[in-house]
């Protein structure tokens, strides 16, 4: 735990343990109203919207990136709402057909334009590189008090720790519409609350940290922490503010864990050559959540013994 | 265009012709495949099991490595992907009934948690030294350059039998896609049947994955079916416009992108298939957009003509501009606004229907033929002429109306 831990692993594990939280604090709400997947969707098509992005200000800097790919992903919500509604499609077949449709296009305009000479490319966007978000100016755990080396830390980390506080105000504000909206729709409207707008700031919320989260860490940690830390605590336990609690906890769980594993797993095994941190994230979140489907206190059904 | 009109003749070359007749096929078979899942309200299960076949193609590889062969045998390679997809498909419905979980997050778990940990296995085989060429991240998105006879005949014979089997089940299919329950009763094994659609849609993304990759399979599973439901509500007309979309979108996206270079042929078709989607959303007859506008324009022509003509009948002014404008257009006023009479004739009689009405629905107990009064429907489409009769002679004998 000395000056190289500091350097290579202090900072893309915040940044881990940040985006974890950032996706499962919204992905709790989307789990209780069934729209698990709009994480899918959202980060299928972050694709083309920095695409679109980089075509128009021909440049790979981060805002014009984080605001094409925020709105590619507020014009999936809309199409795929616009289908719904107008073609009488069932959710979950609007979906389909808007994120396959616009990751394809994404994924044409990639091909076609000239963006062979800057980084973006589809691995990339999957897979993210967390592993290459380190501190080379750190030299130990003093740096975390120098203000030199701190104005070096890769930019991603006060990004995502931005978001992540963002999301926890949020859910904090909003606790009480969302948990009414997201339990029983019904009784929210009567009571006057306005539920599809309710709806929409979450999704929009969800973007917000899809599009944060992925910046840093690519698709796949944003999709398992969007729904394996929401979903394991719900089969642990029937309380809403419990279940938040611990998704956040095993989302940092899970980040630490993968992180350590794809870092110094291989090491231990015998390999001389790093796994993908991202990949092993989502892993040990996935492992998280069978453990939870075998033996979670509240895994069962209301009225359905578990196991049953 | 002279590379396009040789593309789509299949005489741009041999592998563009072999990547043409594979794509078509597998547009065909796909569309076919997820018809039933579609109607089964399950569409993005293919989701799951699409990114769930990554496992298993890397572990295939690295055991194929382990046993000394190269590593790259294509048939080795689905093998895994079709096993991976089965546990991935079988981990969701598990979810599904032994937690209280729903699909969605099911289904959002095993895609995300397969395809994370397939990333971890391509990360291994990158780091070995037989591994740097693999080239395994094609299946992501697809390779048609280097497609060889081999994979279009896996297409083509795959496809043919899916086809063939879709064809064979199709009754039992659609009694589980629309009513489990009914399909139950009626002695149908709902779970062998459920399988079997599984299995169709998982054998569809297989051999689907070394044409467009495993991310755009699913487009062409879902896209087609959705397509074709605007265009009919049989099932049989819906297979095979699912099939045809299918088809078409396979076989133009590959002709395109044969002779348009840097045109990937995986997102071209999907992006001709989401193209045929957009048109069906919005000019489908019934179903469409623009049909439903279209209706909600007669509909609303028809309340004020309605409503126009009792005004005339009761001498009340009208000042709507819409009314104004229909009436004037059919010839019942003037352009001055004074009834013609045409107009004066049509007034009396919605005026004497409206009476007939009031009087039915007073003395018809029977909601089936009074249900049916919404202010437009022609009292003569409900009752019969003996009942109109009877009806005139409870109103009494005709009386002026609108002070003529």
């Amino acid at each position: 735990m000395g000056a190289s831990f500091v350097q290579f692993s202090l900072t893309p594990m915040l940044i881990g343990v940040l985006a974890a939280i950032a996706c499962a604090l919204p992905g709790n709400f989307l789990i209780l109203r069934r729209q698990a997947l709009i994480g899918d969707a959202i980060s299928h098509v972050v694709l083309p919207g920095i695409v679109v992005a980089f075509l128009v200000t021909g440049t790979v800097a981060t805002m014009p990136m984080l605001m094409g790919a925020g709105a590619a992903a507020l014009v999936a919500v809309v199409l795929i709402e616009a289908i719904r509604r107008l073609g009488r499609i069932e959710p979950g077949a609007a979906m389909g057909v808007v994120f396959t449709a616009l990751f394809a296009g994404g994924v044409l305009l990639l091909e076609q334009s000239d963006t062979s000479r800057v980084h973006l490319d589809v691995d990339h966007a999957l897979m993210g590189n967390l592993e290459t978000l380190i501190w080379l100016r750190a030299s130990g755990w003093d740096s975390v008090i120098d203000p030199v080396a701190l104005s070096h830390l890769p930019p991603e980390l006060p990004r995502i720790a931005g978001v992540a506080a963002l999301m926890a105000v949020l859910t904090v504000i909003f606790w009480r519409p969302l948990k009414l909206a997201s339990f029983d729709e019904g009784f929210a409207r009567a009571m006057g609350l306005p539920v599809s707008a309710i709806g929409l700031g979450l999704v929009i919320a969800a973007a917000v940290a899809a599009v944060a989260a992925f910046d840093a860490v690519g698709s796949i940690i944003v999709i398992a922490m969007f729904i394996c830390p929401p979903a394991t605590a719900r089969l642990m336990t029937d309380r809403l503010t419990t279940q938040v609690w611990l998704s956040v906890a095993i989302a940092a769980l899970a980040a630490i864990l993968g992180y350590v594993l794809a870092g110094y797993g291989p090491i231990w095994l015998g390999f001389d050559s790093a796994v993908s941190a991202a990949g092993m994230i989502a892993t040990v979140a996935g492992l998280m959540l069978g453990m939870a489907c075998l033996w979670g206190g509240a895994r069962g059904r209301v009225g359905v013994a578990p196991g049953a | 265009m002279v590379g396009f009109l040789d593309a789509i003749t299949l005489q741009a070359g041999y592998n563009a012709a072999l990547v043409t007749v594979g794509a078509t096929l597998l547009g065909f078979a796909a569309g076919m495949a997820g018809t039933f899942l579609f109607l089964r309200k399950r569409a993005l299960v293919s989701d799951a099991m699409a990114h769930a076949t990554l496992p298993g193609i890397a572990l295939a590889f690295l055991v194929m490595v382990a046993f000394g062969g190269d590593g790259r045998n294509l048939a080795g390679l689905l093998l895994g992907a079709a096993a991976s997809a089965l546990v991935g498909l079988a981990l969701v419905d598990w979810i599904v009934r032994r937690t209280r979980l729903a699909e969605d997050a099911a289904i959002g778990a095993v895609l995300s948690v397969f395809f994370g940990f397939g990333v971890v296995l391509l990360t291994v085989i990158q780091s070995l030294e037989r591994g740097r060429q693999a080239g395994l991240e094609d299946v992501l998105l697809g390779a048609t350059a280097g497609m060889l006879m081999q994979d279009a005949l896996l297409i083509a014979v795959g496809g043919a039998v899916v086809v063939a089997l879709i064809v064979l089940l199709r009754r039992p299919m659609t009694l589980v896609a629309f009513d489990p329950g009914h399909a139950a009763a009626l002695g149908v094994p709902v779970g062998r049947v459920d399988m079997a659609m599984m299995g169709l849609v998982m054998a569809i993304t297989v051999i689907g994955l070394s044409l467009v990759g495993l991310i755009l399979i699913i487009a062409l599973l879902i896209i087609p079916p959705v397509t074709a439901r605007f265009w009919t509500d049989r099932v049989a007309p819906m297979l095979l416009i699912a099939g045809a979309v299918g088809g078409a979108a396979g076989y133009m996206g590959a002709a395109l992108s044969a002779s348009i270079p840097d045109l990937p042929t995986g997102p071209m078709i999907v992006l001709i298939a989401a193209g045929l989607f957009t048109v069906s959303l919005l000019f489908a007859p019934r179903r469409g957009v623009l049909a439903a506008i279209l209706a909600r324009r007669r509909f609303q022509a028809r309340v004020h003509w309605r409503q126009g003509l009792l005004s005339l009948a009761r001498a009340e002014p009208i000042h709507d501009p819409l009314t104004l404008r229909i009436l004037r257009a059919a010839g019942a006023i003037r352009p001055d606004g004074v009834a013609t009479d045409k107009g004066r004739a049509l007034a009396a009689k919605s005026l004497r229907d409206e009476r007939r009405w009031e009087i039915a629905r007073a003395i018809h107990q029977d909601t089936a033929l009074t249900g049916r009064y919404d202010g437009l429907t022609p009292i003569e489409d409900v009752f019969t002429p003996d009942q109109i009769a009877d009806l005139d002679t409870r109103i009494g004998p005709p009386q002026p109306v609108g002070g003529m």
